[in-house]
């Protein structure tokens, strides 16, 4: 098995950077830890330290190289230092992992954060055939759909921390201030209780409220606002008043920072009444979800993905995209099982099918996109058509949304099954903080692929 | 104001009657003792102005103008309640007078109505936002939180802090150092006000220059009315009562309704005794007439439960 070492970030705004020199060559035995090459951006050189333990197979790109894209494969790991064949591949195949080296900056130089960026393949977009697209991040196409959604509403307003001058600690909010000025566009103190309250505070009192979450693992802070009063109010008024809010961030495992900034919240929300949550794995989904999300009557959480925020995908250039909230995407249609995942999970789930296929298995996969409401009617269809189901999500086990969906399946379609259904999710462990055992922690293609063959009863 | 005073503290003594006849369920939390700080408070703020109370939240939404029948058909459970039978005492809102609603979390409500302020001040209409809360509220993070958010950012707000001693059974002393919450307010850079709650004037006069302050854009205020809650934490039966009886007496004995009847008594021609029995008898009928409306309301029909979810 090999691993790419892919070109770090030294900060989540830098996009490449020169390669300046390698302290390794190939055939170099390595170990986390050891400092393996340089690189220098504008503002700051770097030092790249490895998370890996194997031996240096492939230099995939030469010192000296300069605009070296963020998350290029740089070089290739393997544990024995044999399969150079298959790492030759850039983009990797076979069991290969990508994950990120460890920047950290020259003791000499300025200080800047670093943040381990693994490479993350795109999900393909529902976009319609012949439809004119751009390419964006889903970082460009939740900045967007905010300001458009701002444009065209002068009720909207974001909110959170180092949103304003800073533009977001993963950047969502580039360029708003500019736009909106600092009435619409304001910094609040890292009080999450606090400014979640303000949030639903304003929304009672007519507002449009956009509360970024730094990440959804500080929420946690804010959980009594979001589920005792955004959720609840409507039904608690007897129809006087909701919370027209958004509650938005990422969500989900992030790299190496270990089990307080590393978990999956989409069940524990999921499960209330009076929310809407939804989980785009792409960036046509991501603006269109957002938009939905900042126009509806309730308050509805987007639960974006960090590792995601990179990756590209076509956008429709239309004046107006939206993608409604509760409805499910079949991402690539089959007939032999029914995989269903969404956000980051989708990468496996896809990955795996175009691995199944080429084994002459066709799996139907479906892109949730809501978690709540969740279209349930729409996995019902197509367990209908292939008997078998596999959920796929990073979340833990217990109560996660796989469990949910093999309920439902098992309580509505258990004539139609197979098999008993499969769930493919993180382990039932809070997030480990070494690379080896966070790999270990979190699903891959390889797993989907395994269950979709053990629900087909094949080896 | 004595009409509203006197109408919390009749409606709530009929609530209690009827939660012990078994008439209204759950939990009721009475005010009685306290009906000048709402009645105080309110009383400075125009309709537009915006509130948000407490799990004690009765004497809050009779102030501000919420409608007897419609609060007491909530507490009964019924479909003409305010929230259609689905809130009960704790969740009593009537957003149309601008009481954005009891919230059964202690200091729940404090950031959400700070959130109020915020939309004030971003549309620019000269309202404000009133918090109530407790001394107990005083002490978590929501508080301090909302007191920063509103002091950095100017809003129009007042918190009003009802120091009735007590955090549910606890002593307020036990539980925080400092003995006045107002002087908390320093820690904030406002202005923190004492005045004795169960004096509707000193509470007025000092609701009145904060709301001054807020409307001209120079931030809020945080008014500590020293007052005292004389039934129990809750209604239920059977509750211990820790409180030293002596202390229950001594502070029965500065009734704020009576202050208040005294006080116009004392003012030559103003209120004769015929006058004051007249009007707890036009309270009394009132509350009867809520009664009245709520018992010939019909429960919730069983579609209700799944109806507000989600807003269309």
């Amino acid at each position: 098995m090999s691993t790419q070492i892919l070109m770090p970030a030294l900060s989540p705004t830098m996009e490449e950077g020169k390669l300046a020199k390698w302290l390794i060559k190939e055939g170099s035995r390595i170990k986390p830890g050891d400092v393996i090459a340089e690189i220098e951006t504008d503002k700051a050189t770097m030092e790249v330290e490895s998370v890996e333990e194997g031996v240096i197979s492939r230099i995939l790109i030469a010192e000296g190289t300069e605009n070296v894209k963020v998350n290029t494969p740089i070089a290739v790991v393997s544990a024995d230092g044999e399969d150079k064949g298959e790492a030759s591949r850039p983009n990797g195949g076979g069991a290969a992992h990508t994950t990120a080296a460890a920047a950290r900056p020259a003791a000499k130089q300025e200080p800047a954060q670093p943040r381990p960026m693994p490479r993350q393949e795109p999900v393909a977009a529902e976009v319609s055939p012949g439809g004119e697209t751009i390419t964006q991040t889903m970082r460009e196409a939740l900045r967007d759909a905010i300001a458009e959604e701002m444009r065209r509403d002068p009720d909207v307003f974001l909110m959170g921390e180092e949103v304003a001058q800073y533009q977001g600690a993963y950047k969502i909010s580039q360029g708003l201030l500019d736009e909106f000025g600092a009435r619409r566009v304001i910094d609040t103190p890292i009080t999450e209780q606090g400014f979640a309250g303000v949030g639903v505070g304003a929304a009672f009192a007519g507002l449009k409220p956009i509360v970024e979450f730094m990440t959804w693992n500080f929420a946690m802070q804010a959980i009594d606002q979001i589920i005792n009063s955004a959720a609840k109010t409507l039904y608690m008024s007897g129809g006087q008043m909701g919370s027209p809010i958004v509650f938005r961030g990422p969500n989900g495992a992030a790299a190496r920072v270990a089990a307080q900034h590393s978990q999956c919240f989409s069940a524990w929300y999921a499960h209330v009444p009076g929310l809407k949550v939804v989980a785009p794995s792409n960036p046509a989904d991501a603006k269109g979800l957002l938009k939905s999300a900042i126009r509806d009557p309730n308050p509805v959480l987007v639960l974006e993905n960090e590792i995601l925020y990179g990756a590209s995908g076509p956008v429709p250039k239309v004046e107006d995209w939206l993608v409604p909230i509760g409805k499910a995407r079949i991402a690539r249609e089959g007939t032999d099982v029914t995989v269903v995942s969404f956000a980051r999970g989708m990468v496996y789930a896809l990955d795996a099918a175009e691995r199944l296929a080429k084994e002459g298995i066709s799996a139907e996969v479906i892109d949730l996109r809501s978690l709540r409401p969740l279209d349930i009617d729409t996995i019902l269809q197509s367990v209908r058509k292939t008997n078998r189901l596999v959920t796929v999500e990073e979340a833990w086990p217990v109560c996660s949304v796989g469990s949910e969906i093999c309920a439902q399946v098992a309580i509505q379609a258990f004539d139609y099954l197979d098999a008993p259904p499969a769930k493919v999710s993180g382990a039932d462990v809070p997030m480990p903080y070494a690379a080896n055992l966070e790999r270990l922690a979190l699903p891959n293609a390889d797993h989907v692929v395994e269950a979709v063959k053990s629900v087909l009863y094949k080896d | 104001m004595l009409r509203l005073m006197q109408t919390i503290r009749r409606f709530e003594e009929r609530a209690s009657a009827d939660y012990l006849a078994g008439k209204i369920y759950g939990v009721v939390h009475c005010y009685i003792g306290e009906e000048a700080v709402a009645v105080g408070v309110c009383g400075a703020l125009n309709r537009d102005d915006q509130i948000i109370s407490t799990h004690r939240g009765h004497g809050h939404c009779i102030a501000k103008g919420a409608d007897l029948n419609r609060m007491m058909a909530e507490l009964y459970g019924r479909e003409t309640g305010y929230c259609k039978g689905k809130g009960g005492s704790m969740h009593s809102a009537d957003f149309g007078v601008g009481m954005l609603g009891a919230n059964g979390i202690v200091a729940g409500g404090i950031s959400i109505v700070t959130g109020a302020g915020l939309a004030a001040q971003m549309e620019g209409k000269k309202r404000v936002a009133v918090s109530f809360f407790g001394d107990g509220a005083s002490n978590a993070g929501p508080f301090h939180e909302s007191l920063n958010i509103a002091a950095s950012w100017k809003l129009p707000m007042i918190y009003v802090c009802e120091n009735n001693l007590y955090a549910a059974q606890t002593s307020a002393q036990a539980t925080h150092a400092m003995k006045d919450v107002a002087g908390r307010a320093a820690g904030y850079g406002i202005p923190g006000v004492i005045v004795d709650g169960n004096d509707i004037f000193a509470v007025h006069e000092a609701t009145v220059k904060a709301v001054e302050r807020a409307r001209a854009g120079d931030g809020p205020t945080l008014i500590e009315c020293k007052t005292y809650r004389w039934r129990a934490h809750t209604e239920r039966p059977g509750q211990p009562d820790y409180r030293p009886k002596e202390e229950i007496e001594a502070w029965k004995k500065s009734d704020p309704i009576q202050r208040l009847v005294n006080h116009l008594k004392g003012q030559q021609g103003q209120f004769s005794d015929d006058e004051w029995k007249k009007m707890d008898e036009e309270v009394l009928a009132a509350i009867e007439r809520s009664v009245a409306f709520s018992e010939a309301s019909a429960f919730p029909k069983p579609q209700a439960a799944l109806e507000d979810i989600f807003a269309d």
